[in-house]
Protein backbone atom coordinates (compact mmCIF):
# COMPACT_ATOMS: atom_id res chain seq x y z
CA UNK A 1 0.00 0.00 0.00
CA UNK A 2 1.72 3.54 -0.97
CA UNK A 3 1.96 6.55 1.60
CA UNK A 4 -0.82 9.23 0.06
CA UNK A 5 1.57 11.94 1.11
CA UNK A 6 -0.89 14.70 -0.14
CA UNK A 7 -1.88 14.23 3.62
CA UNK A 8 -1.35 16.80 6.46
CA UNK A 9 -0.50 15.95 9.62
CA UNK A 10 -0.93 17.51 12.67
CA UNK A 11 -0.21 16.87 16.14
CA UNK A 12 -3.60 15.25 18.11
CA UNK A 13 -5.07 17.94 20.04
CA UNK A 14 -3.50 17.95 23.70
CA UNK A 15 -0.21 17.34 22.48
CA UNK A 16 2.76 19.26 22.37
CA UNK A 17 6.19 19.08 20.88
CA UNK A 18 8.59 21.31 22.19
CA UNK A 19 12.33 21.26 23.03
CA UNK A 20 13.45 20.32 26.47
CA UNK A 21 17.05 22.25 27.26
CA UNK A 22 17.30 20.21 30.64
CA UNK A 23 17.09 17.06 28.36
CA UNK A 24 19.11 18.69 25.59
CA UNK A 25 16.79 17.07 23.10
CA UNK A 26 12.53 17.09 21.56
CA UNK A 27 9.99 15.72 23.62
CA UNK A 28 6.78 14.97 23.11
CA UNK A 29 4.39 16.30 25.64
CA UNK A 30 0.54 14.64 26.57
CA UNK A 31 -1.56 14.31 29.49
CA UNK A 32 0.61 13.04 32.32
CA UNK A 33 3.22 11.74 29.92
CA UNK A 34 6.13 12.53 27.76
CA UNK A 35 7.76 10.99 24.90
CA UNK A 36 11.89 11.75 24.40
CA UNK A 37 12.41 11.87 20.69
CA UNK A 38 15.20 10.84 18.77
CA UNK A 39 17.09 13.30 16.07
CA UNK A 40 15.72 12.51 13.29
CA UNK A 41 12.05 12.21 14.50
CA UNK A 42 12.57 15.49 16.31
CA UNK A 43 13.62 17.33 13.00
CA UNK A 44 10.48 15.61 11.36
CA UNK A 45 8.19 16.95 14.11
CA UNK A 46 9.67 19.89 13.58
CA UNK A 47 8.40 20.39 10.55
CA UNK A 48 4.63 19.46 11.07
CA UNK A 49 2.41 22.35 11.55
CA UNK A 50 -0.58 21.86 10.36
CA UNK A 51 -0.28 23.48 6.73
CA UNK A 52 2.40 21.42 5.44
CA UNK A 53 1.63 18.14 4.12
CA UNK A 54 3.83 14.78 3.83
CA UNK A 55 5.55 15.62 0.81
CA UNK A 56 6.49 19.22 1.44
CA UNK A 57 7.91 17.44 4.52
CA UNK A 58 10.14 14.89 3.12
CA UNK A 59 10.83 18.05 0.53
CA UNK A 60 12.22 20.14 2.94
CA UNK A 61 14.36 17.67 4.36
CA UNK A 62 15.49 16.39 1.47
CA UNK A 63 16.75 19.77 0.67
CA UNK A 64 18.45 19.78 4.22
CA UNK A 65 19.90 16.16 3.64
CA UNK A 66 21.08 15.88 0.19
CA UNK A 67 23.51 12.57 1.13
CA UNK A 68 20.92 10.72 3.12
CA UNK A 69 18.77 8.56 -0.02
CA UNK A 70 16.49 7.12 2.68
CA UNK A 71 14.98 10.73 3.57
CA UNK A 72 11.55 9.46 1.91
CA UNK A 73 10.96 6.67 3.75
CA UNK A 74 12.53 7.09 7.06
CA UNK A 75 9.10 10.43 6.71
CA UNK A 76 6.78 7.66 5.50
CA UNK A 77 7.54 5.36 8.42
CA UNK A 78 7.18 7.98 11.42
CA UNK A 79 3.97 9.14 9.73
CA UNK A 80 2.60 5.65 9.99
CA UNK A 81 3.80 4.76 13.62
CA UNK A 82 2.68 8.22 14.57
CA UNK A 83 -0.28 7.51 13.24
CA UNK A 84 -0.51 4.35 14.86
CA UNK A 85 0.28 5.65 18.18
CA UNK A 86 -2.49 8.56 17.71
CA UNK A 87 0.56 11.01 18.11
CA UNK A 88 -0.93 12.60 15.19
CA UNK A 89 -3.74 13.14 12.88
CA UNK A 90 -3.49 13.05 9.04
CA UNK A 91 -5.93 15.03 7.13
CA UNK B 1 32.52 6.81 35.97
CA UNK B 2 33.69 7.15 39.75
CA UNK B 3 32.00 5.05 42.41
CA UNK B 4 30.86 7.73 44.46
CA UNK B 5 27.83 5.96 46.36
CA UNK B 6 29.32 3.18 47.63
CA UNK B 7 31.26 1.77 50.13
CA UNK B 8 30.76 -2.04 50.21
CA UNK B 9 31.74 -3.70 47.02
CA UNK B 10 29.20 -6.27 46.31
CA UNK B 11 26.61 -2.99 46.15
CA UNK B 12 25.93 -1.49 42.61
CA UNK B 13 27.16 1.86 42.87
CA UNK B 14 24.35 5.08 43.72
CA UNK B 15 22.90 6.01 40.18
CA UNK B 16 23.11 9.44 39.26
CA UNK B 17 20.60 11.75 40.32
CA UNK B 18 17.61 11.61 37.55
CA UNK B 19 15.86 15.13 36.92
CA UNK B 20 12.57 16.08 38.66
CA UNK B 21 10.37 15.67 35.32
CA UNK B 22 7.08 15.63 37.10
CA UNK B 23 5.86 17.77 39.68
CA UNK B 24 2.75 17.24 42.00
CA UNK B 25 1.87 20.67 42.52
CA UNK B 26 -0.98 20.01 45.66
CA UNK B 27 -2.47 23.15 46.22
CA UNK B 28 -4.73 22.65 49.27
CA UNK B 29 -6.03 19.90 51.33
CA UNK B 30 -9.78 21.42 50.78
CA UNK B 31 -12.20 19.67 49.16
CA UNK B 32 -15.81 19.12 49.08
CA UNK B 33 -15.89 15.69 48.67
CA UNK B 34 -15.07 13.16 51.29
CA UNK B 35 -13.80 10.07 49.65
CA UNK B 36 -13.37 7.51 51.80
CA UNK B 37 -10.03 6.40 49.77
CA UNK B 38 -8.38 9.43 49.47
CA UNK B 39 -4.88 9.15 49.35
CA UNK B 40 -4.20 12.37 51.29
CA UNK B 41 -2.65 12.02 54.89
CA UNK B 42 -5.26 11.06 57.24
CA UNK B 43 -4.12 14.16 59.43
CA UNK B 44 -4.20 16.77 56.56
CA UNK B 45 -6.74 18.61 58.75
CA UNK B 46 -3.76 19.37 60.91
CA UNK B 47 -1.25 20.80 58.36
CA UNK B 48 0.39 23.96 58.21
CA UNK B 49 -0.78 27.59 55.95
CA UNK B 50 -1.25 26.97 52.07
CA UNK B 51 1.64 28.84 49.84
CA UNK B 52 1.03 32.10 48.54
CA UNK B 53 0.44 32.29 45.05
CA UNK B 54 3.80 34.06 44.93
CA UNK B 55 5.83 31.33 46.53
CA UNK B 56 3.54 28.87 43.85
CA UNK B 57 5.09 30.63 41.22
CA UNK B 58 8.94 30.61 42.55
CA UNK B 59 8.63 26.87 43.20
CA UNK B 60 7.08 26.68 39.28
CA UNK B 61 9.67 28.48 38.02
CA UNK B 62 12.80 26.71 39.93
CA UNK B 63 11.62 23.17 38.74
CA UNK B 64 11.07 24.05 35.87
CA UNK B 65 14.40 25.24 35.78
CA UNK B 66 15.74 21.46 36.69
CA UNK B 67 14.04 20.32 33.91
CA UNK B 68 9.92 19.95 35.24
CA UNK B 69 7.90 19.20 32.33
CA UNK B 70 4.92 17.82 33.34
CA UNK B 71 2.73 19.81 36.28
CA UNK B 72 0.00 18.22 38.28
CA UNK B 73 -2.82 20.48 39.83
CA UNK B 74 -4.11 18.87 42.54
CA UNK B 75 -4.77 18.79 46.14
CA UNK B 76 -7.40 18.13 47.82
CA UNK B 77 -9.46 19.93 45.46
CA UNK B 78 -7.61 22.72 43.45
CA UNK B 79 -10.47 24.14 42.03
CA UNK B 80 -11.20 26.09 45.47
CA UNK B 81 -7.98 28.22 44.96
CA UNK B 82 -9.38 31.44 43.89
CA UNK B 83 -5.54 32.08 41.78
CA UNK B 84 -6.07 29.13 39.91
CA UNK B 85 -5.98 30.44 36.37
CA UNK B 86 -3.17 32.93 37.35
CA UNK B 87 -0.82 29.50 38.45
CA UNK B 88 -1.87 27.59 35.45
CA UNK B 89 -1.03 30.95 33.50
CA UNK B 90 2.18 31.08 34.98
CA UNK B 91 2.81 27.33 34.78
CA UNK B 92 2.35 27.32 30.66
CA UNK B 93 4.52 30.59 30.29
CA UNK B 94 7.24 28.49 31.94
CA UNK B 95 6.73 26.13 29.23
CA UNK B 96 5.06 23.05 31.36
CA UNK B 97 2.35 20.66 29.97
CA UNK B 98 -0.59 21.94 32.39
CA UNK B 99 -2.35 18.95 33.68
CA UNK B 100 -5.49 19.84 36.06
CA UNK B 101 -6.42 16.89 38.05
CA UNK B 102 -10.39 17.69 39.35
CA UNK B 103 -13.51 15.96 40.66
CA UNK B 104 -15.23 18.41 38.84
CA UNK B 105 -17.19 19.50 41.72
CA UNK B 106 -17.59 23.31 41.25
CA UNK B 107 -16.35 23.59 37.52
CA UNK B 108 -18.51 25.69 35.36
CA UNK B 109 -17.80 26.36 31.68
CA UNK B 110 -17.17 29.88 32.28
CA UNK B 111 -13.92 28.18 34.54
CA UNK B 112 -13.03 25.96 31.83
CA UNK B 113 -12.69 28.62 29.02
CA UNK B 114 -10.77 30.65 31.65
CA UNK B 115 -8.40 28.20 32.09
CA UNK B 116 -8.27 27.05 28.46
CA UNK B 117 -6.84 30.89 27.75
CA UNK B 118 -4.69 30.82 30.58
CA UNK B 119 -3.18 28.11 28.81
CA UNK B 120 -4.38 24.72 30.72
CA UNK B 121 -3.52 21.63 28.54
CA UNK B 122 -5.69 19.07 29.99
CA UNK B 123 -8.59 18.09 32.53
CA UNK B 124 -8.78 15.17 34.16
CA UNK B 125 -11.83 14.31 36.05
CA UNK B 126 -12.43 11.80 38.52
CA UNK B 127 -15.28 9.29 38.88
CA UNK B 128 -15.94 6.89 41.73
CA UNK B 129 -18.53 4.74 39.65
CA UNK B 130 -20.37 4.68 36.71
CA UNK B 131 -23.10 4.41 38.69
CA UNK B 132 -25.00 7.75 39.75
CA UNK B 133 -25.96 6.03 43.12
CA UNK B 134 -22.85 3.97 44.14
CA UNK B 135 -20.96 7.51 43.06
CA UNK B 136 -23.05 9.81 44.68
CA UNK B 137 -22.66 7.55 48.43
CA UNK B 138 -19.23 7.71 47.91
CA UNK B 139 -18.95 11.21 47.25
CA UNK B 140 -20.86 12.19 50.12
CA UNK B 141 -22.59 14.50 47.80
CA UNK B 142 -25.73 14.07 45.80
CA UNK B 143 -25.57 16.30 42.96
CA UNK B 144 -22.13 15.11 42.14
CA UNK B 145 -22.47 12.54 39.25
CA UNK B 146 -24.99 14.85 36.97
CA UNK B 147 -22.04 17.52 37.38
CA UNK B 148 -19.49 15.19 36.63
CA UNK B 149 -21.19 14.13 33.34
CA UNK B 150 -22.33 17.92 32.17
CA UNK B 151 -18.20 18.86 33.30
CA UNK B 152 -17.10 16.05 31.14
CA UNK B 153 -19.07 16.94 28.09
CA UNK B 154 -17.75 20.90 28.41
CA UNK B 155 -13.96 19.72 28.65
CA UNK B 156 -13.98 18.05 25.38
CA UNK B 157 -16.53 20.45 23.94
CA UNK B 158 -13.75 23.34 24.88
CA UNK B 159 -11.28 21.39 22.77
CA UNK B 160 -9.31 19.77 25.71
CA UNK B 161 -7.94 16.03 25.50
CA UNK B 162 -9.78 14.24 27.94
CA UNK B 163 -8.89 11.94 30.65
CA UNK B 164 -11.49 10.04 32.84
CA UNK B 165 -10.18 8.16 36.43
CA UNK B 166 -12.42 6.00 37.64
CA UNK B 167 -10.95 4.58 41.16
CA UNK B 168 -12.52 0.96 41.07
CA UNK B 169 -13.00 -0.82 44.57
CA UNK B 170 -14.93 -3.92 45.71
CA UNK B 171 -17.91 -2.06 45.55
CA UNK B 172 -17.62 -0.85 41.92
CA UNK B 173 -15.39 -2.88 39.88
CA UNK B 174 -18.43 -5.36 38.72
CA UNK B 175 -19.55 -2.83 37.28
CA UNK B 176 -16.71 -1.90 34.98
CA UNK B 177 -17.96 -2.70 31.40
CA UNK B 178 -20.71 -0.12 32.05
CA UNK B 179 -17.65 2.47 33.65
CA UNK B 180 -15.67 1.82 29.83
CA UNK B 181 -19.14 2.26 27.81
CA UNK B 182 -19.90 5.41 29.65
CA UNK B 183 -16.25 6.77 28.83
CA UNK B 184 -16.45 5.81 25.49
CA UNK B 185 -19.54 7.34 24.99
CA UNK B 186 -17.92 10.77 26.52
CA UNK B 187 -15.54 10.41 24.07
CA UNK B 188 -12.50 10.25 26.29
CA UNK B 189 -8.83 9.90 24.85
CA UNK B 190 -7.55 8.27 28.33
CA UNK B 191 -9.24 6.11 30.63
CA UNK B 192 -7.80 5.17 34.02
CA UNK B 193 -9.34 2.70 35.59
CA UNK B 194 -7.39 2.28 39.23
CA UNK B 195 -7.97 0.40 41.82
CA UNK B 196 -7.25 2.23 44.91
CA UNK B 197 -4.33 1.98 46.00
CA UNK B 198 -3.85 1.23 49.84
CA UNK B 199 -2.34 4.32 51.51
CA UNK B 200 -4.23 7.26 53.67
CA UNK B 201 -7.93 7.01 53.87
CA UNK B 202 -8.23 4.03 51.55
CA UNK B 203 -5.45 1.91 53.56
CA UNK B 204 -8.02 2.63 56.93
CA UNK B 205 -11.00 1.67 55.05
CA UNK B 206 -9.33 -1.14 53.43
CA UNK B 207 -11.41 -3.85 54.24
CA UNK B 208 -14.27 -1.85 52.65
CA UNK B 209 -12.29 -1.52 49.42
CA UNK B 210 -10.03 -4.66 48.28
CA UNK B 211 -11.18 -6.12 45.68
CA UNK B 212 -11.36 -10.41 45.62
CA UNK B 213 -8.92 -11.73 43.34
CA UNK B 214 -11.49 -13.13 41.43
CA UNK B 215 -13.24 -9.47 40.55
CA UNK B 216 -10.14 -7.98 39.38
CA UNK B 217 -9.44 -10.98 37.57
CA UNK B 218 -13.05 -10.49 35.80
CA UNK B 219 -12.60 -6.64 35.41
CA UNK B 220 -9.34 -7.09 33.78
CA UNK B 221 -10.79 -9.63 31.13
CA UNK B 222 -13.32 -7.07 30.46
CA UNK B 223 -10.94 -4.34 29.94
CA UNK B 224 -8.89 -6.43 27.26
CA UNK B 225 -12.13 -7.57 25.76
CA UNK B 226 -12.70 -4.14 25.09
CA UNK B 227 -9.63 -3.00 24.35
CA UNK B 228 -9.36 -5.70 21.25
CA UNK B 229 -13.51 -3.93 20.49
CA UNK B 230 -11.57 -0.03 20.41
CA UNK B 231 -8.53 -1.29 18.40
CA UNK B 232 -10.61 -2.83 15.80
CA UNK B 233 -12.58 0.38 15.40
CA UNK B 234 -9.55 2.61 15.21
CA UNK B 235 -11.05 4.30 18.35
CA UNK B 236 -7.55 6.08 20.17
CA UNK B 237 -9.61 5.74 23.38
CA UNK B 238 -6.77 3.88 25.46
CA UNK B 239 -7.66 2.56 28.59
CA UNK B 240 -5.30 1.99 31.53
CA UNK B 241 -6.03 -0.58 33.75
CA UNK B 242 -3.85 0.17 37.37
CA UNK B 243 -4.37 -3.52 39.44
CA UNK B 244 -3.93 -3.30 43.53
CA UNK B 245 -0.33 -4.67 44.37
CA UNK B 246 -1.86 -6.16 47.13
CA UNK B 247 -2.29 -8.97 44.11
CA UNK B 248 1.19 -9.11 43.20
CA UNK B 249 4.55 -11.39 44.40
CA UNK B 250 6.60 -8.71 43.53
CA UNK B 251 6.35 -5.08 44.53
CA UNK B 252 5.82 -1.91 42.24
CA UNK B 253 9.13 -0.05 41.30
CA UNK B 254 7.15 2.89 43.08
CA UNK B 255 7.90 6.34 41.59
CA UNK B 256 10.33 4.87 39.42
CA UNK B 257 12.81 5.16 42.71
CA UNK B 258 13.01 7.46 45.25
CA UNK B 259 13.62 10.76 44.22
CA UNK B 260 14.48 9.92 40.37
CA UNK B 261 11.52 11.86 38.90
CA UNK B 262 8.81 12.61 40.92
CA UNK B 263 8.76 16.12 42.78
CA UNK B 264 5.45 16.78 45.31
CA UNK B 265 5.03 19.71 46.80
CA UNK B 266 2.30 19.72 49.12
CA UNK B 267 -0.39 22.69 50.43
CA UNK B 268 2.07 23.92 53.11
CA UNK B 269 5.26 23.72 50.93
CA UNK B 270 6.86 20.55 52.39
CA UNK B 271 8.54 19.03 49.61
CA UNK B 272 8.19 14.82 49.15
CA UNK B 273 9.70 11.86 46.73
CA UNK B 274 5.68 10.79 46.29
CA UNK B 275 2.40 12.39 47.45
CA UNK B 276 2.39 9.70 50.67
CA UNK B 277 6.18 10.42 51.77
CA UNK B 278 5.02 12.34 54.24
CA UNK B 279 3.96 9.70 57.35
CA UNK B 280 7.51 8.52 56.86
CA UNK B 281 9.16 9.78 60.06
CA UNK B 282 11.88 10.91 57.52
CA UNK B 283 12.77 15.00 58.09
CA UNK B 284 11.20 16.68 54.72
CA UNK B 285 12.48 19.48 53.71
CA UNK B 286 10.01 22.85 52.90
CA UNK B 287 10.08 25.71 49.91
CA UNK B 288 9.78 27.91 52.63
CA UNK B 289 13.65 27.20 53.84
CA UNK B 290 15.36 25.86 50.63
CA UNK B 291 15.27 26.42 47.06
CA UNK B 292 14.51 23.34 45.02
CA UNK B 293 17.78 22.59 43.74
CA UNK B 294 19.27 22.03 47.25
CA UNK B 295 16.31 20.11 48.47
CA UNK B 296 16.12 17.86 45.23
CA UNK B 297 20.07 17.16 45.56
CA UNK B 298 21.27 17.64 48.61
CA UNK B 299 18.25 17.28 51.63
CA UNK B 300 18.48 14.10 54.05
CA UNK B 301 15.12 13.22 53.00
CA UNK B 302 15.40 13.19 49.01
CA UNK B 303 18.69 10.98 49.72
CA UNK B 304 17.35 8.94 52.11
CA UNK B 305 16.63 6.04 50.04
CA UNK B 306 18.52 6.86 47.15
CA UNK B 307 20.75 3.92 46.17
CA UNK B 308 20.93 0.68 48.32
CA UNK B 309 22.78 1.31 50.79
CA UNK B 310 19.87 1.36 53.21
CA UNK B 311 18.70 -1.85 52.14
CA UNK B 312 18.44 -4.62 54.55
CA UNK B 313 18.21 -8.09 53.44
CA UNK B 314 16.21 -9.72 51.76
CA UNK B 315 16.83 -6.64 49.27
CA UNK B 316 20.15 -6.31 50.03
CA UNK B 317 21.43 -9.59 48.12
CA UNK B 318 18.12 -9.87 45.35
CA UNK B 319 18.81 -9.74 41.78
CA UNK B 320 15.88 -7.57 41.27
CA UNK B 321 16.76 -4.40 43.89
CA UNK B 322 17.57 -2.33 40.55
CA UNK B 323 14.38 -3.03 39.20
CA UNK B 324 12.19 -2.14 42.00
CA UNK B 325 14.20 -0.47 44.54
CA UNK B 326 12.39 -2.80 47.04
CA UNK B 327 9.19 -1.75 46.26
CA UNK B 328 7.40 1.19 48.33
CA UNK B 329 8.72 2.58 51.32
CA UNK B 330 5.57 4.07 52.24
CA UNK B 331 4.12 0.62 52.15
CA UNK B 332 6.93 -0.73 54.04
CA UNK B 333 6.25 1.51 56.71
CA UNK B 334 2.07 1.32 56.93
CA UNK B 335 2.59 -2.46 57.20
CA UNK B 336 5.87 -3.62 58.61
CA UNK B 337 6.87 -0.37 61.36
CA UNK B 338 9.89 0.16 59.25
CA UNK B 339 10.06 2.12 55.95
CA UNK B 340 13.69 0.48 55.12
CA UNK B 341 12.14 -3.03 54.99
CA UNK B 342 11.32 -4.43 51.82
CA UNK B 343 7.35 -4.02 50.82
CA UNK B 344 5.57 -6.48 52.28
CA UNK B 345 3.85 -6.99 48.53
CA UNK B 346 7.09 -9.32 48.11
CA UNK B 347 6.72 -13.01 48.40
CA UNK B 348 10.49 -12.62 49.60
CA UNK B 349 9.59 -10.42 51.74
CA UNK B 350 9.09 -11.63 55.78
CA UNK B 351 5.78 -9.62 56.40
CA UNK B 352 4.41 -10.89 52.81
CA UNK B 353 1.72 -12.80 55.52
CA UNK B 354 0.25 -9.56 55.65
CA UNK B 355 -0.50 -9.29 52.64
CA UNK B 356 -1.79 -13.01 52.27
CA UNK B 357 -3.86 -12.36 54.92
CA UNK B 358 -5.42 -9.18 53.46
CA UNK B 359 -6.12 -11.44 50.33
CA UNK B 360 -7.94 -13.63 52.50
CA UNK B 361 -10.31 -10.54 54.33
CA UNK B 362 -11.02 -9.97 51.02
CA UNK B 363 -13.07 -12.88 50.16
CA UNK B 364 -15.42 -12.76 53.09
CA UNK B 365 -15.13 -8.74 53.92
CA UNK B 366 -18.54 -7.06 54.81
CA UNK B 367 -17.91 -3.76 54.95
CA UNK B 368 -20.10 -1.09 53.24
CA UNK B 369 -20.16 1.64 51.54
CA UNK B 370 -21.59 3.83 54.20
CA UNK B 371 -19.47 1.75 57.23
CA UNK B 372 -15.95 2.97 55.95
CA UNK B 373 -14.35 6.08 57.50
CA UNK B 374 -15.14 8.93 55.13
CA UNK B 375 -12.01 11.72 54.48
CA UNK B 376 -13.25 15.27 55.93
CA UNK B 377 -12.20 17.25 58.69
CA UNK B 378 -14.23 15.77 61.84
CA UNK B 379 -12.42 12.23 61.36
CA UNK B 380 -9.34 14.06 59.84
CA UNK B 381 -9.33 16.05 63.51
CA UNK B 382 -10.15 13.23 65.58
CA UNK B 383 -7.41 10.57 64.12
CA UNK B 384 -4.39 13.96 64.27
CA UNK B 385 -5.81 13.81 67.50
CA UNK B 386 -4.91 10.06 68.03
Amino acid sequence: MSFDRKQVPNWRPGYRFQYEPAQKGHVLLYPEGMIKLNESAALIGGLIDGQRDVAAIIAELARQFPDVPEVADDIEQFMEVARGEHWIVLA
Amino acid sequence: MANTGSSSPELPATPEVGLPLWLLAELTYRCPLQCPYCSNPLDFAAQGQELSTAQWFKVMAEAREMGAAQIGFSGGEPLVRQDLAELIGEARRLGYYTNLITSGISLTEARIAEFKKAGLDHIQISFQASDEQVNNLLAGSKKAFAQKLEMARAVKAHGYPMVLNFVTHRHNIDKIDRIIELCIALEADFVELATCQFYGWAHLNRLGLLPTRAQLERAERITNQYRDKLKAEGNPCKLIFVTPDYYEERPKACMNGWGSLFLTITPDGTALPCHGARQLPVQFPNVRDHDLRHIWYDSFGFNRFRGYQWMPEPCRSCDEKEKDFGGCRCQAFMLTGDASNADPVCAKSADHGIILKAREEAETAQLAIEEMTFRNERNSRVIARG
